[in-house]
């Protein structure tokens, strides 16, 4: 049981620490150590529990991993996989924002990161766009999506109503039952 | 209890992260900066920080704001509040429904929510963008795009374009460039 749980959170530990750039970084390790290696679940599976992911609250890839450990060993499993998922950030991020006040007053330090804010900036649009064109797919969505942009860019209202004032949106104005199977 | 408080706020943020990728940041860049939490430009410095190391990029933020209100278990706290709606959720949805994702009227709700976060999060992009163009380094007080900057950007699209690296990679030549350049 102990040594069960111990293999959830080294592996997820291990997909974690190698899924750099979040998201969809993370889906080949995460295929290549619970399907190819351990047999934990099919593909199939995987991709239903992904559809999950993306469909309820919370990052894409600690519901996945907390999906996945939940079915191997229940809440205990869930929890030891979500820890393993999360445990790299926990350590590397303390460890960096630690030591980054020290440095954050040197002139080239500054200048370092008025570049670095630009890069963001690049990868962030770039995708941004790939978000945009998977997203708003039809005229529901573009009306949406532009009302969302501008009462957050212009106006300053808080996201969360504007979500879930989406979420009814899409409920009402959606495609009927009949129409959508 | 400051713990208990980084812990509601950031189960808050991680509640209304739908769809994934980039969906936290628009709710982190509301909390956090109204709050006085962080400023704008610690917020986009955490940004780079996140999308650089290793780990789902809510979780990185989470752990960086949380450790910086308190050194000591301020990050645990904040990384356990971003993934406590997760376990709890997927927890109920894997014991009792299991076709939730194709269910019509979550499909439904999806339809809306999707453009809505992409919407919300080009907000928190456009945010980002205008003040690492405008507001750089040595210029704080001045509003106008700063050439240099545009130009970076630019040269940067255009590797993006033919090359689909690391971020890691593109934030090391920003950085360098930042010397030189900026």
């Amino acid at each position: 049981m102990i040594r069960d749980l111990m293999q959830l959170f080294c592996v997820f530990f291990r997909i974690g620490l190698f899924s750099i750039g979040g998201g969809y970084a993370m889906l080949p390790m995460l295929k290549r150590e619970t399907i190819d290696r351990h047999g934990w679940l099919t593909e199939e599976e995987m991709l239903n529990y992904y559809a999950i992911g993306q469909a309820t609250p919370g990052i894409i890839a600690i519901n996945t991993a907390t999906f996945i450990g939940f079915k191997q060993r229940g809440i205990t499993g869930g929890i030891a996989a979500t820890l393993g998922m999360v445990g790299p950030s926990l350590v590397i991020i303390t460890a960096i924002a630690l030591c980054f006040a020290r440095f954050q007053d040197i002139a080239a330090v500054q200048r370092a990161f008025a570049g670095i804010r630009v890069a963001v900036a690049v990868m962030l649009v770039f995708t941004l766009h790939g978000l945009v064109r998977k997203a708003v797919i039809n005229r529901l969505g573009k009306i949406l999506a532009v009302a969302a942009f501008l009462l957050l860019a212009v106006g300053g209202v808080n996201p969360v109503p504007i979500i879930m004032a989406a979420g009814i949106a899409g409920m009402l104005f959606g495609p009927k039952p009949e129409a959508a199977a | 209890m400051i713990y208990l408080k980084i812990f509601c706020i950031f189960f808050k943020i991680g509640l209304f992260t739908i769809g994934g990728g980039l969906a936290a940041l628009p709710l982190l860049l509301q909390e956090l900066t109204s709050r006085g939490w962080v400023t704008e430009r610690e917020f986009i410095d955490m940004v780079a920080v996140s999308q650089s190391t290793p780990g789902p990029i809510g979780i990185n933020m989470a752990t960086y704001v949380g450790t910086k209100l308190d050194p000591l278990g301020g990050g645990l706290a904040a990384t356990a509040g971003m993934v406590a709606p997760s376990l709890i959720i997927i927890m109920l949805i894997a014991t009792f429904m299991r076709n939730f994702a194709q269910n019509t009227r979550v499909q439904n709700a999806l339809g809306g929510l999707r453009p809505a976060a992409a919407g919300l999060i080009g907000a928190a992009v456009w945010f980002i963008l205008v003040r690492a163009l405008a507001d750089v380094g040595r210029f704080p007080e001045q509003g106008w795009l700063h050439l240099p900057a545009v130009g970076l950007f630019a040269a940067l699209a255009l590797l993006r374009f033919k090359w689909n690296g690391y971020p890691v990679y593109f934030i090391l030549i920003g950085a360098v460039a930042g010397v030189l350049l900026l």
